[in-house]
């Protein structure tokens, strides 16, 4: 069974594409709704998530490259980019910080264990670095990726309504917000709205992890 | 379209070597990014060259998270025993960030106007 898990993955997120094109509403993300289903389908048939992964892995492959290729978009809106460039730099320094601090004291405040706290600090930034941080400062990188990707998907799921319904309709502050918040995964959804925006937050999205790994292990010396 | 690929590959490992190389915190792929910016910057590639493959990757990216997305059931003990302050902290910093950011970048751009 060499072709299951793409097989799946691609037929399911094609079927819910389809319902999305349909009626674009927030909760029939395809992204979300195709989780749920594979999970569920994996579950019920007992089909081992190792099974699944043997071909599913080729698509999560193509990040590599399609993170390369965010390199297109920003070249072509340099000239936006270039004119807003201290307010795209202030605005990754304080949604950064914001991303960590946040996590950190409402997981506190909540009850969560020290390897918790540790390990949702890093929870805004691409899957790769995350990981490094969360090993870095002691916390459990496969909670750590996990956290990544729930995060990832709620800004992919519901990202844009969040903005519209906070009536937020600057591209540029719409699209430095999505990368610092919700790095690949919220980029991948603001692109197909709008260039411009996505173009940001990939941008924001590189540096949102280039400076949380610089300044967690700093910040955290003086939370704890 | 290989022309194009070779770009996009070639930057990728690129990126990796140097990630590997100097032991950087930063993934191969994002290193890579920066680098094919500057490349099409400083006119070292041309734009016509990668386009369409790059934007045939980005427009396809979404299903590319939904493998490790599967994933996350394999944890689902680990988040199950902390469920209350992993989700609730998920859900606060998620809003908290997304919206405050946007109003912080959106006052800025306002007061430049």
């Amino acid at each position: 069974m060499n072709a299951l898990g793409i097989f799946l993955t691609i037929a399911v997120f094609y079927l819910f594409s389809k319902l999305y094109e349909k009626k674009r509403a927030f909760y029939l993300n395809p992204v979300m709704l195709s989780i749920i289903a594979i999970a569920s389908i994996l579950h019920l048939t007992g089909i081992s998530y190792e099974t699944y992964m043997e071909s599913a892995k080729i698509l999560s492959f193509f990040l590599g490259p399609a993170v390369v290729s965010l390199a297109i978009p920003l070249y072509k809106q340099r000239e936006i980019i270039k004119e807003y460039s201290k307010q795209i730099f202030a605005g990754i320094v304080f949604g950064g910080t914001l991303a960590i601090l946040s996590a950190f004291y409402a997981a506190k405040l909540l009850g969560g264990s020290e390897s918790v706290l540790l390990s949702i600090a890093p929870k805004s930034i691409t899957t790769a670095i995350a990981i490094g941080v969360s090993e870095k400062i002691g916390g459990i990188p496969a909670l750590t990726a996990v956290l990544v990707i729930l995060t990832g998907i709620f800004g992919n799921a519901i990202g844009i309504e969040m903005l519209n319904a906070f009536k937020i309709k600057d591209r540029v502050a719409r699209g430095l917000a999505m990368g610092v918040t919700s790095h690949g995964l919220g980029t991948a959804r603001i692109i197909l709205d709008d260039e411009l925006s996505g173009a940001v937050s990939g941008l924001a999205m590189a540096l949102n992890g280039v400076f949380t790994s610089l300044i967690l292990p700093y910040l955290l010396k003086l939370l704890q | 379209m290989y022309k194009g690929l070779t770009i996009i590959f070639g930057f990728l490992f690129i990126g990796e070597i140097l990630s590997e190389v100097f032991n950087l915190p930063i993934p191969g792929n994002v290193i890579g990014m920066i680098l094919l910016t500057f490349a099409l910057l400083f006119n070292v590639i041309k734009l016509e060259d990668v386009e369409r493959e790059a934007e045939f990757f980005i427009r396809n990216m979404s299903v590319m998270f939904i493998p490790p997305g599967v994933g996350v059931i394999s944890y689902w003990g680990l988040i199950k025993s902390q469920a209350v302050p992993i989700f609730g902290a998920l859900i606060i910093s998620f809003a908290l960030t997304l919206i405050l950011t946007a109003k912080f970048v959106e006052l800025l751009r306002g007061g430049e106007r």
